[in-house]
């Protein structure tokens, strides 16, 4: 087994008074993707500005590839690439001068920046618009663009901080290809993300993080096993849910909120429960349900379960 | 308390790593050419800039404005005018400095193998270039209406480098305020306040009558000895007022100090902004 790619350990900054890690760990396998999930303010950009050595942490260490982010900072700029929330080009320049510019400051030779420049563009679907200002190019495009001039120097890490923050579906998509082609050439891929879909989609291993610590780690299938789905139950009329409410607690185990005047939703335990089970048990208390739905839990959920199981071990 | 102090490891001979900084400071330089290319209205606006001042203030000013010791008003006027524009430069780095670190360009620069010191040589080099043709359209306005230097060609290339050197140094200054603003649009509304400081000035009236304080001000304005130098070196009128202050006796030295006064400061303040921006 080789050492992690990137490796974190009890990384503390504050900001003030604020607190944006608090001892957070980290490790990633080489070739792998590691989605950071936690909602805004759980200290996800800090750690990756930490990881990128824009940041120095006030405590704890880091290190890409073996190399301290803070002693060998030079060493790790040179293995890594780093798209941030914002789309990092130029805009009065065009897709490909772009290109070609960051790739002589990343010290290729000119050949070798123009060539890799042409690769990229014509392999992430940019070619028809390379000669064009990226002021013109939609945000899509915009992002696809940043994302592509991280690959210019092959890194070995690289970092999407909210890659798709923004973006139409549509969008969204390509980034959700274009990170995947690029795991495929085995880049080890840390992006941060505020939705469960997306780390879902493309992270092998989930890292969530809530008030500057990693409070859950898994595979995707992993927490959502251990996080169950959520079942959300729509009646006939407001005067069925009292009985409703009294099936689902014996389902789930716990109370199920209203979220209308009659409308239920309950977070299931982990484990196979069946749609058909849920309605025949409604059904044998004579609850009459206009719409019952089993759902992948909301991020919301997920930190709501993750934080309170936190708590309760305390 | 931080307990992590930068400290490179990495092992680079000098000579290399002034290679890097050399080369990378070109490429970021051939960008701020490029992104010119792509708005040829800026430059207009930047080459007619001098010219509507020119035009604006030899004849508006010039037909109220008496020079104490005799001579032409827009003779008098024109090395103010190079004065005043050679400080733009100030402006021109501090906003380009601010938009790249809010739009996250200077994040994506730090987080590379980018030589550290390429970026704000990168910006002040590329002022520097670009304000060549800025002085040769000076020139030529000042020429058209009816300036002209007097003291042969030594006097007059020394005034030029003057204008040179000390509009690389105040690049520096502009390097600093852009990297501690931070924010495009902050920068643009600290752009009209320059103005003023650089009106404070001996470059469009004599300072012979203003009230002490503000003498004192102007006299020691950096505006004013660059004008003060420019108007002895070209020979124009309004060289030396009465019981001048230091930096009016001594202009030419005063715009040496004050060049090396802004490199000395403001080169390593820049760069340990640079370095540390944002951490």
């Amino acid at each position: 087994m080789t050492d992690p790619i990137v490796l974190a350990e009890g990384l503390h900054k504050s900001f003030g008074d604020t607190h944006a890690l608090r001892g957070l760990d980290l490790s990633v396998p080489r070739g792998t993707v590691c989605g950071v999930l936690g909602p805004n303010g759980a200290g996800k950009t800090t750690a990756v500005r930490i990881l990128a050595t824009l940041s120095d942490p006030d405590s704890g260490r880091a290190s890409i590839a073996g190399y301290d982010v803070v002693r060998q900072a030079g060493r790790v700029r040179e293995r890594i690439g780093l798209a941030g929330q914002s789309a990092a080009v130029d805009e009065k320049l065009t897709g490909r001068a772009n290109l070609r510019m960051f790739g002589r400051l990343c010290h290729l030779s000119r050949r070798e920046a123009h060539g890799r420049a042409d690769e990229l563009l014509e392999r992430f679907g940019l070619a028809a618009a390379a000669d064009r200002r990226v002021a013109g190019y939609s945000g899509g495009m915009r992002r696809r663009l940043d994302l592509i001039t991280c690959l210019i120097q092959r890194p070995e890490v690289l970092f999407l901080d909210e890659p798709t923050t923004g973006l139409d579906p549509r969008s969204r998509t390509e980034i959700w290809d274009a990170v995947r082609a690029l795991v495929a050439d085995g880049t080890t891929v840390l992006l941060t993300t505020q939705h469960l879909d997306e780390a879902d989609r493309l992270a092998d291993d989930i890292a969530v993080v809530d008030h500057g610590r990693v409070i859950a780690t898994g595979a995707p299938d992993e927490l959502k096993a251990a996080v169950g789905d959520g079942l959300d139950v729509v009646l006939e009329s407001p005067a069925e849910l009292r009985p409703a409410a009294t099936v689902l607690h014996a389902l789930a185990g716990t109370d199920p909120t209203m979220t209308g005047a009659d409308r239920l939703t309950v977070p299931l335990p982990g484990g196979a429960f069946r749609l058909v089970d849920i309605v025949r048990e409604l059904d044998r208390a004579g609850v009459a349900a206009a719409d019952v739905r089993l759902r992948r839990p909301t991020l919301d959920e997920v930190f709501l379960r993750l934080t309170d199981a936190k708590e309760s071990a305390r | 308390m931080t307990t992590a102090i930068p400290a490179p490891t990495t092992v680079t001979p000098i000579a290399g790593r002034l290679r890097w900084t050399i080369r990378d400071g070109l490429t970021l330089v051939a960008r701020e050419l490029a992104r010119l290319k792509a708005e040829p209205g800026q430059i207009v606006a930047a080459l007619i800039f001098p010219v509507v001042m020119v035009v604006l203030f030899g004849y508006v000013f010039g037909s109220a404005i008496q020079v104490p010791a005799g001579g032409d008003y827009r003779e008098y006027l024109m090395p103010g005018l190079f004065a005043m524009v050679c400080f733009t430069a100030v402006q021109g780095v501090m906003t380009r400095m601010a938009a790249d670190a809010s739009q996250g360009v200077m994040d994506r620069f730090r987080s590379m193998p980018t030589a550290r010191l390429a970026v704000p040589f990168g910006q002040t080099g590329a002022d520097s270039l670009v304000g060549l043709p800025l002085l040769a359209i000076m020139v030529a306005t000042g020429l058209l209406v009816g300036w002209q230097p007097h003291r042969g060609a030594a006097a007059t290339s020394e005034a030029f480098l003057l204008i040179v050197l000390l509009r690389y140094a105040l690049g520096w200054l502009g390097v600093h305020l852009g990297l501690l603003v931070k924010d495009d649009q902050m920068a643009a509304q600290l752009v009209p306040l320059f103005l003023p400081v650089t009106m404070l000035s001996n470059a469009f009236v004599p300072t012979g009558g203003m009230p002490a304080w503000l003498r004192f001000v102007t006299d020691w304005n950096p505006v004013s000895a660059l004008t003060a130098a420019l108007r002895d070196l070209f020979g124009n009128p309004g060289a030396r007022p009465a019981h001048p202050a230091w930096p009016m006796a001594h202009p030419v030295t005063a715009v040496l100090l004050w060049s090396a006064a802004l490199l000395v400061v403001f080169v390593p303040l820049s760069m340990r902004a640079y370095a540390r921006s944002g951490r």
